[in-house]
């Protein structure tokens, strides 16, 4: 797979060391102040390519938990006749063991795992562990930058997420459980503790570890702006930049937006809580208990909370759509169809992100005058990511296409996204909301377009990029185990919830809807689902053994550059120090996607154009 | 046992991939990196387009297996009248979107196939064609366009609040954890008023009984009537969390917000029988309704509209089942009328009620009407154990013969009876229970029973058809041994002489 060869090395060094930027780096063999022992190499780091590795393998850790929570709450749902006594050591008090020794899950565990679950893939895995990840890793790389502006809130980003997870990780503790109010956190639920075991102590660390979690995201964000913006090296305008590096550059400004808005929203609750405010809480009864609290509006939390919300699936699919952008166009060996679509699509979308937050509360109680225009601006995404859409298939038109697992993860994207995003136009236009609102349809629909296509996205850039973070490839033919395994059966697992979608199946319903008749038939559907779950659950613990087994005896990499990519990050050695560069940092010359141009089957960043020859990132 | 099975196999088949991935990791080197590379591009290529054929048709099978739960499709067809609007528009959305799901399937995996790594061949060089790129931006465009306004024209429409004048019922639903409270209004036609802060264990919702538009209003048992054909406006509220008013075969969704009301107008259009009917068609309605009774009724016979929550609300949430019962108007106004207002049939005279002061209009009506019937019977009735009527709504200020203010409207039954029947003569007699002295009980019942005779004789009664006498403590209607017993010995009474 090397299609780097020696005299193309020369050449590079020959031009790095003609052309590159010298900016006086010293690079320090032995490790520097820095980067002398253990400890400063590997876990208090300020290297961006150990910190985007801790974010990832951190993201690992909880993407397995919150996958087996999963687990164990399809296993409720097909099989609700099932002895669950087994888990009992695992869960505890939350196995309910009658006299006849059956073992049922509690449902006020039920609700704790689901809320859990979409907590931990939603913040943590799908934003961290792949925003943080590749933002990390490859900011300063494809730029040509030595480290982020600055390193030291970089690692202070890593940190803060970690405490937001040490924190989450003990409410799971709890004698009262982890909060059990669902992902959104909608109050009055989430403030009442009277309403809920789970809005008690687990509502107070959720809350902590949320705001823990948002210092990470602003401190991460803010740093990739400023890296994005003043750190590109000479010759990276941003219309030579990488797809990867628009995406993660809209993201970052989606997040500073809007996570300080979900900031606002969860303190506003916590003085709810314990400060006896009234911003969410008016006219309750709870318990027998009157309260003396008038004049709140449950629906400002949802307002604030989706502010923040809607941006966040596009906080998770945008990195996700540059990184299969860069895979799919290095592995078609074919530049990506229509670059400047795509980064207009990427800003429309991020654009209209802040525009939309609404159609989730279609059915709230908002004014329904107000939700014409978030059906408007909602279904106008859906132009964008037609676009985007149809330029991925572009790219594979006419292309020599190459199988790899990170190239086949990003077709496997693509199918996911344009199967997600369609049912995206039923949910989006409020009259047809009305009837699949907080149904299985919307579950199916948000799993298949922001759960799975961000996680092949993921995967994608994992199996792409392994080889840069640690000098090895991923075992190939697991990886395409992993693939085509998944592909099938993330299917299996989510297409046929539309169906109990469409028949109306409220989701969150603890047996599934086993005592009304219009939800009840769906048995056999249900036991289907969660056997598939249980297989996908399994292929990728595959994944994360190829990535263990892989980081210590994975086949070495011998090339800079073993995809033949363009791009600036496979021009560094192949175990990259810290600075990235040894000596001068490569100058840019061209744009990132000159695939197949003039008989050349790629053409680096760093080659100087020829005469007249046309730069396609700039000159469009 | 079974979890350490379990486990070892987990271990195993992790060993068992990680050896494969190992041997053929091996056996590429032996094969070197072009054959590998073909050997890679054949699989995956043949792999795409199995891929592609297998899912097109599992998804094309799957949904014309589940054809019947698409919404406006056989089965799933919409009971109310807007939710043909959307059921449209879903089936709409789904031609379209289906098919563009197909064609850019095809083509993503067509591709990937045909364009599959060979040995080589050389890549198109297209940066870019801004002719198509102007198409597909245009085409969706419109798409979208003609969905949005088609969508929007139908919310607009289904969202509509009642307009005035306009003729509709309105009921209230308030959730709470985990139920419904239903709330109809009574001959008014109006509901009445509610404050949360009067809610207590036998007036849970808080109603205000002081508005007089509360006292016929009715809160059905578990199950709910509407009638067909009718527009209904369903207030929506809830006590403690949110939830969510959630009718799935009428196309009726709406959270139930504490403190911020809500409605959804809709217009029931086929009755539970007429879609048991319906249902009735479709094969898997002809299954048994409980598998355990095969010989039993089938599912369309026991079909039932549902009424759930949508919103997560704690762990009871999956819990909130209520039927309701779509009837025509002449069932519907049968069914209501067998409905007793709630406030007369559980607060009225209880501890929680604001009105222990006053007598309602109804119940002097109820009470003359009642009153007039019951003299009557004691006139023609023959025995001497009939003829003694009590006077269940009179009372004395306590510890004299003052009569209350709402006194008067028994009494004024009394003025009426001895009117009705000019021939018949009655002895008023006062009793009193065993507290305090005999003489002062006996004295006490005897200026009682003159008040009452002055009373009727002020109203134009002659005084010689009036007999008043005290009886004090000596007639018990049951012994004096508790405070219940001894108001009910506290009475007065009158036998109608000749």
């Amino acid at each position: 797979m090397a299609h780097v060869n020696t005299a193309a090395e020369t050449l590079e060094d020959k031009l790095t060391h003609e052309l590159g930027y010298d900016d006086h780096f010293h690079e320090h063999h032995h490790g520097d102040k820095f980067q002398s022992n253990f400890l400063t190499t590997y876990i208090f780091s300020t290297d961006h390519k150990i910190i985007g590795r801790q974010f990832l393998i951190t993201g690992i850790f909880w993407a397995f938990i919150g996958a087996a929570m999963s687990i164990i709450f399809r296993l409720q749902l097909g099989f609700p006749e099932a002895d669950l006594a087994w888990l009992r050591p695992i869960l505890g008090k939350w196995i309910m063991v009658n006299d006849a020794g059956i073992g049922k899950l509690d449902p006020e565990f039920y609700y704790a795992l689901v809320t859990m679950h979409g907590t931990i893939l939603v913040f943590f895995v799908l934003t961290a562990g792949l925003s943080g990840t590749f933002a990390n890793l490859l900011i300063p790389l494809q730029i040509g930058a030595r480290d982020m502006a600055s390193p030291l809130l970089n690692a202070l980003s890593y940190w803060f997420f970690f405490l937001a997870g040490v924190v989450m990780f003990i409410s799971l503790f709890l004698s009262t459980g982890p909060f059990s109010g669902g992902w959104t956190a909608y109050p009055p639920l989430s403030a009442l503790p009277q309403a809920s075991d789970g809005s008690a102590a687990g509502m107070t660390m959720w809350i902590v570890s949320m705001a823990l979690f948002v210092v990470s995201s602003l401190l991460g964000g803010i740093n990739y702006i400023t890296t994005i913006l003043n750190l590109r090296t000479k010759g990276m305008s941003l219309w030579r930049m990488p797809l990867p590096m628009w995406a993660i550059f809209v993201t970052a400004i989606l997040g500073v937006l809007s996570f300080p808005v979900l900031l606002s929203g969860v303190l506003l609750l916590m003085f709810d809580r314990s400060l006896g405010t009234s911003f969410y809480l008016s006219e309750i009864v709870v318990g027998g208990e009157i309260l003396d609290r008038i004049g709140g509006s449950p629906i400002l939390f949802q307002h604030l909370f989706w502010f923040l919300g809607h941006p966040e699936v596009y906080i998770i699919i945008l990195p996700a759509m540059g990184i299969v952008s860069e895979v799919l166009s290095v592995h078609a060996r074919k530049p990506i169809f229509g670059y400047t679509a795509m980064v207009y699509s990427i800003l429309a979308i991020g654009f209209l992100a802040f525009i939309v937050w609404a159609h989730h509360m279609f059915m709230a109680g908002v004014n329904p005058f107000i939700s014409n225009f978030f059906v408007i601006f909602t279904l106008i995404i859906a132009v964008p990511s037609a676009v985007k859409v149809f330029n991925w298939i572009g790219t594979i038109y006419g292309s020599n296409f190459r199988f790899t697992s990170a190239s086949l993860f990003g077709v496997g994207f693509v199918s996911m996204f344009i199967s997600g995003g369609l049912t995206g136009i039923f949910l989006g236009n409020s009259a047809i909301d009305i009837a699949l609102h907080d149904t299985y349809f919307v579950v199916a629909h948000f799993h298949i377009v922001m759960g799975i296509a961000a996680f092949f996205g993921m995967f994608a850039g994992v199996y792409h990029w392994f080889p840069k973070m640690f000098s090895r490839y991923m075992n190939e033919t697991m990886g395409k185990i992993h693939f085509w395994g998944t592909l099938v059966g993330a299917y299996a697992i989510f297409w046929p919830m539309h169906y109990t979608g469409m028949a109306g199946v409220p989701r969150r319903y603890y047996d599934g809807g086993a005592s009304f008749d219009a939800f009840r038939h769906f048995e056999d559907l249900n036991r289907f689902i969660t056997v598939a779950a249980i297989m996908v659950f399994f292929l990728q613990i595959v994944f994360i053994v190829n990535f263990f087994y892989s980081i210590f005896s994975g086949k070495k990499l011998t090339v800079k550059n073993p995809w033949g990519a363009n791009s600036l990050e496979w021009t560094t050695p192949i175990k990259p120090g810290h600075g990235n560069w040894p000596g001068k940092i490569p100058t840019v010359q061209r744009w990132a996607y000159d695939y197949g141009k003039g008989g050349e089957e790629f053409i680096p960043q760093y080659i100087p154009l020829k005469d007249g020859e046309h730069d396609h990132g700039e000159g469009h | 046992m079974t979890s350490l099975i379990v486990l070892l196999c987990i271990i195993l088949i992790t060993v068992v991939l990680v050896q494969i991935g190992k041997v053929y990791e091996l056996t590429n080197v032996i094969k070197g990196e072009q054959q590998v590379l073909r050997d890679n591009s054949k699989w995956n290529g043949w792999l795409s387009l199995v891929f592609l054929v297998v899912f097109l048709f599992g998804v094309i099978y799957s949904a014309w297996d589940f054809k019947n739960v698409m919404l406006g499709y056989g089965p799933h067809e919409s009971a109310s009248e807007h939710g043909l609007l959307l059921d449209n528009i879903f089936f709409i959305t789904l031609v379209i979107t289906g098919i563009v799901f197909v064609l850019t399937h095809i083509a993503l995996f067509f591709f990937v196939y045909k364009y599959r790594y060979q040995e080589g061949r050389k890549a198109m060089f297209i940066p870019h064609d801004n002719r198509l790129e102007i198409w597909w931006t245009a085409i969706p465009a419109v798409v979208m366009t003609i969905l949005v306004v088609r969508g929007l024209n139908a919310w607009n429409t289904v969202m509509a609040d009642v307009k005035e004048g306009e003729e509709y019922m309105e009921i209230e639903a308030t959730a709470q954890q985990f139920g419904w409270t239903l709330r109809y209004p009574g001959a008014d036609g109006k509901i009445g008023a509610r404050d949360y802060k009067l809610t207590t264990g036998a007036n849970t919702l808080g109603v205000d009984f002081t508005d007089p538009k509360t006292w016929d209003d009715i809160i059905p048992g578990q199950e709910l009537y509407l009638p067909v054909g009718k527009k209904v406006r369903v207030r929506i509220l809830a006590k403690d969390v949110l939830h969510n008013f959630y009718l799935p075969q009428h196309r009726v969704k709406m959270d139930a917000i504490p403190g911020l009301p809500t409605y959804f107008v809709f217009t029931p259009s086929k009755t539970t029988s007429e879609y048991r009917n319906e249902l009735r068609k479709y094969p898997e309605y002809n299954e048994p309704f409980d598998p355990a009774d095969p010989t039993g009724p089938k599912r369309w016979e026991k079909f039932d509209y549902e009424l759930a929550c949508a919103e997560l609300c704690g762990k009871g949430h999956y819990s909130m089942r209520r039927v309701l019962k779509i009837v025509t108007q002449e069932e519907y106004d049968a069914w209501l009328k067998q409905q007793k207002s709630f406030y007369l049939t559980e607060i009225r005279g209880k501890a929680d009620d604001p009105n222990k002061d006053k007598v309602l209009d109804v119940e002097i009506r109820e009470r003359a009407k009642e009153f007039g019937e019951n003299i009557k019977k004691a006139v023609e009735s023959t025995t001497s154990a009939d003829k003694t009527l009590s006077l269940n709504h009179i009372s004395f200020e306590s510890g004299s013969a003052t009569l209350t203010s709402t006194s008067k409207y028994e009494l004024d039954n009394l003025v009426t009876g001895l009117n009705a029947f000019p021939n018949i003569s009655i002895e008023i007699s006062g009793h009193t229970d065993n507290n305090g002295e005999p003489a002062a009980n006996l004295a006490l019942s005897s200026s009682r029973a003159a008040a009452v005779a002055k009373y009727l004789a002020d109203r134009g009664i002659s005084a010689g058809r009036l007999k008043p006498r005290g009886y004090g403590d000596t007639k018990p209607l049951v012994p004096n041994d508790s405070p219940e017993n001894m108001a009910k010995n506290r009475r007065t009474e009158f036998t109608i002489l000749n």
